[in-house]
């Protein structure tokens, strides 16, 4: 299982996260690659269906990345993405299915330094998991190399 | 012709002066001698009192200044000259040589890789990090390109080096670039130059510079910063350790006759030293800290609370009445030692790791030169000249201040004032022949319905910022067979002017209708693209970007092969959102162009005769008969001239303009509508339909419930004893003065801001005209800030006795004959006979008014029950919903001056809307599909800006509509809709699957 590499869908909001993780380009913050960003104006706009829609699709992990509390740019966007959120991790949770997998943190514009720590975390906590038990380890051959 | 507005000085003041005026179609030419715009605050952390981050709530303010049509920014240029007069200023200003052509540099920072000298002070991080001579000024820097700094660069001084134009691939570098003069066309100027910090080595006591762990709160911000010169570690500077106890040492320059300190309050220091105090405990969770003060000035807009929480429940000790009368270092520990003197009069020495002077503000560095220049005056303090009545002018016409410039000030009411200056100023250059600038022209968009997409793909290669690490041509190549793409190809700058103009013409010459761009991040350089887009006729919401520099190669450096897969799949994830992107038009809503304010009071008034003079209809809404407001109770002068005086000029003034239409004596039943089309209905049956709408409704006096109010003739309010002393029957000989009546109380929580000086002003007034009058004045902190502090100076020369009371004790009791209270200093109860008590009565909000008119316009009450604005920092007079705006004590109790200023601040809101005849509504709002939709309505609930109501179709069928002129465009109606009926427009949720399956699925597209 050394040679895990998770596939790890990042939602961030265009204000606060996203532009922390800019903010860790430019600091040059190193990190793993194992994530994508997906922009979305707002955490508020993450459907709990794209999330499941991950991880029906294989993904490994999903993070949401949001303003802290208080901070975001839509007065209470981030409150309802906590909601949704809490909510679904219950639902997986009920399902069998690891709530490890799904994360919400709030990353602010300035916290580069957060953003890498966050991810860094979370792609070591999936890591740790191992992959996803949605998707049969014969379809993840570009994911897992030889089992062996 | 039309002239251009100056603002000078970019901070936070300047940028709002600035982007008010643009949004009023007025160019703006914005000087700032730094290389950077921003200010002060760029270099704080957070930000009080809601502890928001600094950089994350200026940096889009200073992106809307750099990407402005109407703003020219002139950084690191000064002006050196001004001729001419209002309406018609010539200024001189010199452009400093920058040797980095700001068009052709990328920001990549290759240059300052290779630049060898190292160690220069950086200036920006107050000399406590390093910088190269080449250097980019910071990371949230705008405009974000290189900079020489001449005098340490060895090609400028020795003629030896140039490596940084050797490794520029843009040969952006120019060492003979030279000074050069430009002069500009003005009508009118506003100078926004700010303040400096005190030098806190003049403060030899504190030894500061000579004892290693003291340092100045501003160096401390950096040091909390996540971006400062420690990444965020607060760490005492002898040892690089985190420290274990903090002291704070307040008045650190302020409040003093001591040579080289300021007599004035410096308004800020209490609150910024808490609000550190706070955020220190989030970085070292045991930290001990206490803040040492002779009074603590929290009188702003739920200050009181902050420091409630600070000492609750941080557990921050506050250390009243204290001035530090010296530090001294263990030379062996290295630890601070705080030599004070305790509330038992003994003199008392504490040891902390670490000591933090809140050093006070004082005026920009060569502000007299600056003066001068423009021939405007200085305050006997050095700040700019203003006056009570004209808080925003200079002494010179056409020249406006705003900003701490004029006085020592927090940022909200920077920003109010900033706006208000841009009203005042703007009234100079929208004459008759006024033309606003004319928007930009683009060829006609292509027509894309129903076509098969046909999307272009640039992938940069930034230099070597991703070259360096992502094989660039393999991605492009990658990109050139995914379903969709018809072109692809890499380029070395694709933000350069030349890579701009080739996505235009190919736009037209490959019949492109989709672009993507694989490149840095679409927060700065998404609206660059967007243009291309638009110049080549391709509606600007068909194009796409891919991060792979900030969020791809710049972190994963060391990973080359999987940074190129990852930019492959971010590449594939944008192609396969872009194919389903749809063209988008922001629709015109039309606006009516007058404006409605309510509230007839100085505030009111203040901002219709500003409305007015830029020649809009205004509606003045007064529910008394007369128009005047709280302050037709003033019997004082100001700067010399009766307030009633003022206040009759100010009337006839209102009455004699033609465009302000007075409606006395009836309320306010309804305001529907939205931003730009308002109806305020009114109780006499008359309509006002409206573009703005201003709520200044004032606030009330407290009516004392205390000390036997209304019964005993011996007790009176501040105002009944100032209307006494100005006819001259006041007749007290033993007077006591009870501050926070009404305020700071178990009921009424917060400070009412204005009582300590209002009281003081009359206790003067008594004690100048009987000198032997026996005055007494009970408080629990004096709040005389800024330059109001010359009261309580003067106050104590005249021999007023200032009791200090504990703040946790209820009031001083009275027992019809003498007041009695513990005073705080002295240690022991104290009884003072008194033929006089005079109550200083707070303000209160008068909150079931407020709440009537905020139900009409949907706005929020704060938790004190004044109006609560859109943002407490940078959004001051303006509400969350669009097109409504708040001034004067209806916001939070203030000062006569602080009220006009702030009303010339609504106004020049309002302007930036109601100035045009349309409004276009962002591109990207949510819209329901009516088939889908079943009226439920949990769409509603979750829209904060109220865009979204239920409709009855008719037939009894509800469903859901969104006013698109409200949207904001956040998504969040969108993932409640429980049928899938809600969508987003640009991030339709078959757009944003579209993404999760391009990077899940191996396989590609399906």
């Amino acid at each position: 299982m050394a040679d895990f590499e998770p596939k790890i869908v990042a939602f961030c909001c265009n204000w606060c996260s996203y532009a922390g993780a800019d903010g860790a380009g430019v600091a040059r913050l190193q990190m793993p690659t194992n994530f994508r960003i997906i922009r979305t104006m707002c955490s508020a706009r993450i459907d709990p269906e794209f999330i499941l829609r991950a991880f029906s699709k294989g993904a490994d992990g999903v993070i949401i990345l949001g303003c802290h509390p208080a901070d975001c740019h839509y007065i209470g966007g981030n409150y309802r993405a906590r909601r949704r959120i809490s909510l679904l991790r219950m639902v997986l949770e009920q399902y069998g299915f690891d709530p490890k997998r799904l994360n919400l943190e709030w990353v602010s514009a300035s916290e580069a330094t957060k953003f890498q720590a966050t991810i860094t975390n979370f792609v070591k906590t999936v890591k740790e998991l191992g992959p996803t038990p949605l998707v049969k380890v014969v379809d993840r051959k570009d994911a897992v190399k030889e089992a062996e | 012709m039309t002239k251009s507005a100056l603002v000078i000085g970019g901070g936070i003041a300047g940028i709002q002066a600035s982007l008010d005026l643009a949004d009023r179609g007025i160019h703006v030419y914005l000087v700032e001698k730094e290389p950077t715009i921003g200010g002060k605050m760029s270099r704080l952390d957070k930000t009080f009192p809601t502890n928001d981050c600094s950089a994350c709530i200026l940096s889009p303010k200073m992106a809307d200044c750099a990407g402005h049509p109407n703003i020219s920014m002139l950084t690191y240029h000064e002006v050196m000259k001004i001729d001419g007069e209002a309406g018609d200023f010539k200024v001189t200003v010199k452009k400093k040589a920058r040797y980095v052509n700001p068009d052709e540099c990328t920001s990549c920072g290759d240059c300052i890789a290779k630049c060898p000298v190292k160690d220069i002070p950086d200036k920006f991080e107050f000399g406590l990090a390093k910088r190269k001579a080449i250097y980019i000024p910071h990371a949230q820097a705008v405009p974000r390109v290189a900079i020489i700094d001449g005098e340490n660069c060895r090609m400028i001084q020795k003629g030896k080096c140039g490596l940084c134009q050797k490794t520029c691939q843009k040969g952006a570098i120019h060492y003979d670039d030279k000074d050069e003069e430009i002069v500009l066309d003005v009508g009118s100027i506003i100078a926004a130059n700010g303040f400096q910090i005190w030098d806190a080595s003049i403060a030899t006591e504190y030894g500061y510079g000579r004892i290693a762990n003291v340092i100045t709160a501003m160096e401390f911000e950096r040091y909390m910063c996540a971006s400062g010169c420690s990444s965020g570690h607060i760490v005492m500077p002898s040892s690089g350790e985190s420290p274990k106890r903090i002291a704070f040492i307040q008045c650190c320059g302020s409040r003093s006759q001591k040579d080289g300190w300021k007599k004035y309050c410096s308004s800020v220091c209490c609150m910024y030293a808490t609000k550190e105090a706070m955020l220190t405990k989030e970085h070292i969770a045991d930290v001990e800290e206490d803040i040492y003060f002779m009074d603590i000035r929290s009188y702003g807009k739920e200050f009181e609370d902050y420091i409630h929480r600070a000492e609750d429940q941080y557990k921050i000790g506050m250390i009243r009445g204290a001035r530090v009368s010296n530090l001294e270092e263990d030379p062996v520990t290295k630890q601070v030692l705080v030599n004070f003197t305790d509330s038992d009069n003994n003199g008392r020495t504490e040891v902390y790791d670490m000591a933090v002077l809140s050093v006070g503000l004082v005026p920009p560095e060569g502000a007299k030169e600056f003066a001068d220049m423009l021939g405007i005056e200085l305050n006997e303090y050095g700040f700019c000249k203003t006056s009570v009545y004209r808080p925003l002018e200079t002494t010179k016409k056409g020249i406006f201040v705003t900003g701490a410039f004029a006085a020592p000030k927090d940022i909200p009411t920077s920003v109010a004032e900033a706006s208000g200056a841009s009203a005042k100023a703007g009234k100079y250059i929208v004459g008759k022949d006024f033309k606003p600038c004319a928007p930009k022209e683009y060829p006609k968009e292509k027509d894309v319905a129903g076509k098969v997409p046909r999307v272009g793909v640039w992938i940069c290669h930034c230099g070597s910022n991703i070259a360096g690490t992502v094989d660039v041509k393999a991605v492009a190549e990658f990109a050139a067979n995914l379903p969709g793409v018809v072109y692809s190809t890499d380029v070395t700058y694709a933000c350069a002017q030349d890579a701009l103009k080739a996505i235009s013409e190919a736009i037209k010459s490959k019949d492109l209708n989709r672009v993507v761009v694989a490149s840095c991040t679409p927060r700065t350089h998404e609206p660059l693209f967007r243009e291309a887009c638009q110049d080549g006729g391709l509606n600007k919401y068909l194009f796409n970007m891919a991060n792979i520099r900030d969020q791809c190669s710049w972190i994963h450096m060391q990973n080359p092969e999987a940074a190129t897969q990852k930019s492959k799949d971010l590449v594939k994830m944008a192609i396969a959102k872009t194919v389903l992107l749809e063209p988008l038009v922001g629709s015109d809503v039309p606006v009516k162009q007058v404006a409605a304010v309510i509230g007839g009071g100085i505030t009111g008034m203040t901002a219709a005769l500003d409305l007015a003079g830029q020649g809009f209809e205004t509606h003045l809404v007064e529910r008394e008969k007369e128009l005047g407001g709280f302050a037709r109770n003033f019997r004082h002068k100001e700067d010399g001239v009766d307030v009633a005086d003022f206040l009759k000029e100010m009337i006839a003034k209102i009455n004699s303009c033609d465009l302000i239409k007075v409606h006395t004596g009836v309320s306010v039943k309804d305001i529907p509508g939205y931003v730009g089309n308002f109806t305020v209905k009114l109780s006499d049956g008359s309509e006002i339909e409206a573009g703005a709408v201003l709520l200044a409704v004032g606030a009330n006096p407290y009516t004392p419930t205390e000390f036997n109010y209304g019964k005993d003739a011996k007790v009176m309010t501040t105002l009944e004893a100032e209307k006494k002393i100005a006819d001259g029957s006041f007749k007290g000989q033993k007077i006591a003065f009870i501050s926070c009546v009404g305020s700071r109380s178990k009921d009424v929580a917060y400070c009412s801001r204005v009582c300590c000086s209002s009281a003081l002003r009359n206790a003067i007034k008594i004690k100048m005209a009987n000198p032997m009058a026996d005055v007494t004045y009970f408080h629990k902190d004096v709040r005389t800030y800024g330059f109001r502090e010359e009261l309580y100076y003067m106050a104590s020369q005249l021999g007023i006795r200032f009791v200090r009371y504990p703040v946790e004790n209820d009031l001083p009791s009275y027992d019809g004959k003498s007041v009695k209270a513990f005073d705080a200093t002295l240690g022991a109860d104290i009884e003072i006979p008194v033929d006089t008590v005079v109550l200083a009565a707070g303000m209160a909000p008068n909150r079931e008014e407020k709440e009537e008119i905020a139900k009409m316009v949907k706005v929020p009450i704060s938790k004190d029950g004044f109006y609560f604005e859109a943002h407490q920092k940078l959004r001051p007079v303006d509400f969350a919903t669009e097109g409504v705006f708040v001034a004067g004590t209806a916001h939070w109790p203030k000062f006569m001056d602080e009220c006009m200023a702030q009303a010339s601040g609504a106004a020049s809101r309002m302007i930036t809307i109601i100035s045009k005849d349309k409004r276009v509504s962002e591109g990207i709002v949510a819209s329901p599909n009516p088939n889908r939709c079943d009226g439920c309505g949990v769409c509603e609930g979750c829209c904060d800006y109220n865009a979204i109501s239920i409709v009855d179709c008719g037939n009894g069928k509800l469903k859901s509509q969104v006013n698109a002129a409200l949207c904001k465009g956040c998504g969040s109606c969108v993932a409640s809709c429980p049928s899938g009926a809600m969508e987003q427009a640009g991030f339709k949720s078959k757009q944003i699957c579209a993404e999760i399956d391009a990077f899940l699925n191996p396989a590609g597209g399906e």
